[in-house]
């Protein structure tokens, strides 16, 4: 187990030396995932450990990746994706323009989810899809659209569950273990790095998917966070979060309304 | 130094289980006091659907309130808390709930260890560890932990247990306090309560 004082040290040269603040990160979590790297790539203190995340800048890319996990999944939760498809996108066919925020977007999963219901509601072209997230890596792979082959079969149950009905693997074309996504809808995706806890706010969207990334923050921050994604809705937008996390303990709450059972609410004030 | 153990006070019980660990809980929870003096974590390796129909199961048995947590959820003495499916459930040090969505643990999400391991760490020798039936490796590393920090562990009776390996894995890994079956299980939480 590593000490409370050496996880400080770690955040502190962090911050300082690159300007990455994860102070506010939910501390168990965060603990955990440096023990977990620590351990994984064998270093024999805690010396020697710091040492390499200060001085080796590929390292620091690792090191920020692993403890802010990036892992994600196409269509996660189906019937999330199916109230998007038959709930919410209904109401925004009738726009000139549509614009989507997928903030935290790791490696891109959620984004190509996103453009496939955006085509088969018929609204892709005049859509724009901004992803974000603070890794620069996973953004490369979500840039990409190449995925492993052995997660296809999972995804193409969770689009079925999710109401589509074309056949998932028409979607991509698959190589030596791989597959790549149709470049038809990656050509509405623009992908920035964006850091929640620094950076501002930098449109006005219809849509902010942020899922599963105000759990690793603790509740001060995802207020901060919240407020800024308030900033950035426009009028009858909508914010959609993970299925175990809530905006219910936030200020923003009284100007936003739950839509049905799922963690999207609109806003309405 | 079980007597001892028995004096201590105890501010959470944390209950893993995998296959067949259900079907001890659904045993134990009707047959436990009403009003605990404490909190009851369970953790169950579930299929990764988000269905609720678990809670609901778990709360049919039991007067005692029981809740799917969601992120920070602040743990309620008297409560049971039921990690929710397809995350890591861990604790902070303010005894509030976060969840993890990162690579599973032993095949698991939530991992057993990642819970046990967690709390330990927040609760030091006011917790107790359960370890329940199941056919996985999970569960050993987060009693070893519960165990170092100064907490009690326990382990189902393997004869007990519809799938033995679990807590036997514990067993011939840890020395664990109490090996025991679902009657002595129930006597010893409700002995706890205060
Ligand atoms: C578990 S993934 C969620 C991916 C996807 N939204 C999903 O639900 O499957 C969390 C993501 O949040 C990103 N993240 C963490 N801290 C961030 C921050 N301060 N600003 C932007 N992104 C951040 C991580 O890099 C990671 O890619």
């Amino acid at each position: 187990m590593i000490a409370e004082a050496e996880v400080d040290i770690l955040l502190n040269d962090l911050y300082e030396l690159y300007g990455y603040d994860f102070s506010n990160y939910s501390r168990a979590s965060l603990k955990r995932r440096i023990v977990r790297l620590w351990m994984l790539d064998k270093f024999p203190s805690f010396a020697e450990f710091r040492y390499r995340v200060k001085s080796d800048a590929d390292y620091l890319k690792r090191f920020v990746e692993e403890i802010t996990v990036t892992v994600t999944e196409m269509f996660r939760d189906p019937l999330f994706y199916r109230c998007l498809r038959t709930e919410i996108l209904p109401t925004l066919t009738a726009k000139p323009f549509i614009r989507v925020w997928h903030a935290g977007c790791a490696t891109g999963e959620e984004v190509y989810s996103m453009a496939i219901l955006l085509k088969e509601s018929q609204i892709l072209h005049k859509s724009l899809l901004y992803a974000t997230d603070l890794n620069p890596t996973a953004l490369e792979k979500a840039r990409r659209g190449i995925f492993p082959l052995g997660s296809m079969k999972q995804y193409s149950e969770n689009y079925i569950e999710s109401g589509g009905i074309l056949d998932f693997s028409s979607y991509y074309t698959a190589q030596y273990g791989q597959v790549k996504f149709d470049e038809k809808l990656a050509e509405k995706m623009i992908f920035s790095t964006h850091n929640l806890v620094s950076d501002r706010s930098f449109n006005e969207f219809d849509l902010i998917m942020c899922r599963n990334v105000l759990i690793y923050f603790d509740k001060p921050l995802q207020d901060r966070v919240l407020s800024l994604f308030d900033e950035s809705l426009g009028q009858l937008g909508y914010l959609a979060l993970g299925t175990k996390e809530t905006i219910n303990f936030s200020t923003i709450k009284p100007n936003y309304k739950q839509q049905g059972k799922e963690k999207i609410w609109r806003k309405i004030a | 130094m079980a007597e001892n153990s028995l004096k201590r006070s105890c501010d959470v019980v944390v209950i893993g289980g995998s296959t067949g660990g259900l079907d001890v809980l659904l045993k134990v929870l009707p047959a436990l006091k009403p009003t605990l003096s404490f909190t009851i974590i369970v953790v169950l390796h579930r299929k990764n659907s988000a269905d609720s129909t678990l809670e609901a199961l778990l709360a049919s048995r039991t007067s005692i309130p029981v809740r799917e947590v969601e992120d920070k959820d602040v743990l309620a003495v008297g409560h049971i808390y039921l990690a929710p499916a397809d995350y890591h459930l861990l604790i902070e040090a303010d005894k509030t709930f976060s969840l993890d969505y990162s690579e599973k643990v032993n095949y698991s999400r939530p991992s057993l260890d990642v819970t046990f391991e967690s709390a330990a760490d927040v609760y030091g020798d006011t917790l107790v560890g359960i370890l329940l039936s199941g056919a996985n490796t999970d569960g050993t590393k987060g009693l070893a932990a519960i165990k170092k920090e100064g907490g009690i562990t326990i382990a189902q009776k393997p004869e007990t247990a519809q799938a033995p390996f679990m807590p036997q894995q514990a067993i011939d890994n840890v020395a664990v306090d109490f090996i025991l079956d679902i009657p002595d299980m129930i006597s010893f939480i409700n002995a706890l309560n205060n």
